[in-house]
């Protein structure tokens, strides 16, 4: 069915988009972004028809977001087309265990560099992307991936690093409330750090 | 670079899978580390180099020494405890880093931003800038031996810092930039002093075109070296004054105009040639177009009026489920936030999409195969790469 999309707008590479592959709805955020879903399988020949059909030429960033509650990892591709001023972000979902999505760096050489790291930081394969085992930032990493939800830093802080003596946490909401409340706190004194009186 | 050996018998062959095939036993190779303690160095990242002669063979970043884990750590802040983080992203230029972020929050927080503190961003964003440029200058003459223009910039950039620390309280993270607005207005007097100051700078700036661009020595080992191919701009993700001095005039502040960038009167500067020299002009020009937008602001900024929106309390503060991206132009090219909220207090991934990312990995390593070892301090200054917005 033809679309009535101004061919130049979001809406219009959507509806050309949704003829060739299995798209959800457009979600727009501001004119010019918007994001939208589509399964793992097609995100390689769709980013490939974006860059090459509709001038998304300009990978922007190539990241990962942890739905842990759903057990799902969302990888988010945000392409950019300058010409027309457009930013369009394709959400993948796939399961966090096996994580593993097929590799564009044929696509752009420099997503390569986001795939390491997100090997790295999210423990997400992308089989046959180059030095995707070589170590990116960390370096005789042992624990699980450390940007995955369920990774503990303050278990881990507490477990490799000596913690320095005299140091005082304080709760943000629980501070100003005393330092705007004090009647409701008689026995401590904002004014002096560490006084938990 | 370059000065290719014509006999290529003695470099290593391909391998099918397209990476070299160095036998480091054979004694025709040598890896050389160039960083992380290293003067020809920018920041805290190395270099392995696989050498042939004096010729590089192959290249590979090495980045991580200064990991903190920033998006990990926001993860687990409220959205405004995130702000004494997002600056130390980039320590010669942290106000992108708080404009973003703003900016993605006030998003998806749905909230309007003051006409005033649209224009005091500008400022500060600009002023940003030319410190930015300030120690680039000085890191590219060095990096050639030229030791004396960097204390000349260090110079005016601390003239710039003493504006910071005028307007903000600070010099280096300034946490001025939030949500809502800006910390305050201008101070009385600070047109006057910020108007001497870019006199003061403009000075340097003629010394050092006459010094450093004028030099034979700069000249003939940047002119026609360290070449970006156009054709590498979108396959690698190059923006910036990168971008810009190979001919194509990519910049976000025109591209995809944010604050009060389109109700000034600029245009990009732009090079031809997309060598180290012409990179370098580039930033030098482009530092005194920024010089020319802030006495356009300066000029035409509203005296009066509020500076920051009202906020909830910004302790118990939740943001409704929703992602964005927030793009701006810094002094190396694209910065932007990719900020994802799932309802809660805190955010629920804050990507950083900073244009070393690019610049320094996938593009340094490709250009840095055939350069010569005395010239590969002066490539990597020449992409203007910071590694904290690599590793973040």
């Amino acid at each position: 069915m033809p679309s009535n999309a101004d061919p130049m707008s979001l809406a219009g590479v959507h509806a050309r988009l949704q003829a060739l592959f299995p798209l959800g709805d457009l979600a727009p955020r501001r004119a010019g972004l918007a994001f939208v879903d589509l399964p793992a399988t097609c995100a390689p020949p769709a980013l490939s028809h974006l860059r090459d059909r509709e001038g998304f030429g300009h990978l922007v960033l190539l990241t990962a977001v942890d739905w842990l509650e759903e057990e799902l990892f969302q990888l988010t591709y945000l392409v950019c087309n300058r010409e027309a001023r457009l930013d369009l972000g394709l959400r993948v979902r796939i399961p966090r265990e096996p994580a593993r999505m097929e590799s564009i760096h044929d696509i752009w050489p420099t997503a390569a560099t986001y795939q390491r790291e997100l090997r790295e930081m999210f423990g997400i394969d992308f089989p046959g992307s180059p030095r995707l085992d070589e170590a990116f930032i960390l370096e005789d990493w042992r624990d699980i991936p450390p940007y995955r939800r369920d990774f503990d830093t303050l278990r881990f802080a507490r477990e490799n690093f000596a913690e320095r003596p005299g140091r005082e946490t304080w709760d943000p909401a629980s501070h100003m409330r005393q330092r705007l409340y004090p009647e409701a706190n008689p026995g401590m004194d904002p004014s002096v750090p560490g006084d938990r009186s | 670079m370059g000065l290719l050996t014509p006999d290529r018998s003695q470099y290593p062959a391909l391998r099918a899978d397209g990476s070299l095939d160095i036998d480091l036993s054979s004694g025709k190779y040598l890896k050389l580390w160039q960083g992380p303690q290293h003067p020809g160095i920018t920041g805290n990242m190395s270099l392995e180099l696989t050498v042939c002669g004096d010729e590089v063979v192959e290249g590979k970043t090495h980045v991580g020494f200064l990991h903190r884990g920033f998006e990990k750590l926001m993860e687990r802040r409220t959205f405004i405890q995130c702000f004494p983080i997002v600056c130390r992203i980039c320590v010669p230029e942290p106000d992108f880093n708080e404009y973003c972020y703003a900016a993605a929050v006030e998003e998806l927080a749905g909230i309007e931003v003051p006409e005033a503190a649209h224009w005091i961003r500008t400022l500060i964003l600009e002023m940003g800038r030319i410190n930015s440029y300030l120690m680039y200058l000085g890191g590219q003459a060095g990096a050639l031996g030229l030791g004396v223009i960097g204390q000349w910039t260090t110079h005016a950039r601390d003239l710039m810092l003493d504006r910071f620390e005028e307007l903000t309280g600070a010099r280096v993270y300034h946490l001025f930039i939030l949500p809502g607005g800006v910390r305050d207005g201008l101070p009385a007097g600070f047109a006057g002093r910020m108007a001497e100051t870019l006199r003061e700078l403009e000075t340097t700036l003629r010394d050092v075109h006459e010094t450093l661009f004028c030099n034979a020595v700069f000249k003939k080992r940047t002119v026609g070296q360290g070449v970006i191919d156009p054709a590498w701009l979108e396959p690698y993700g190059v923006t910036g004054p990168n971008a810009r001095a190979a001919g194509v005039p990519r910049d976000v502040r025109r591209d995809f105009p944010y604050l009060v960038y389109p109700q000034l009167d600029f245009a990009p500067v732009t090079g031809q040639d997309s060598d180290i020299y012409t990179r370098a002009d580039v930033r030098r020009r482009d530092l005194l177009l920024s010089v020319d937008l802030i006495r356009q602001i300066l000029a035409r900024m509203p005296r009066q009026g509020p500076f920051m929106a009202p906020l909830p309390n910004v302790l118990h503060w939740r943001i409704p489920p929703g992602e964005t991206y927030v793009r701006g132009e810094c002094s190396r090219g694209e910065y932007g936030y990719y900020l994802v909220t799932d309802g809660s207090g805190h955010p629920r991934r804050v990507n950083v999409r900073g244009p070393s990312y690019t610049h320094a990995v996938a593009l340094l390593e490709r250009m840095i195969v055939h350069c010569n070892i005395a010239d590969v301090a002066a490539l990597m200054v020449s992409l203007h790469t910071y590694p904290p917005e690599i590793e973040r």
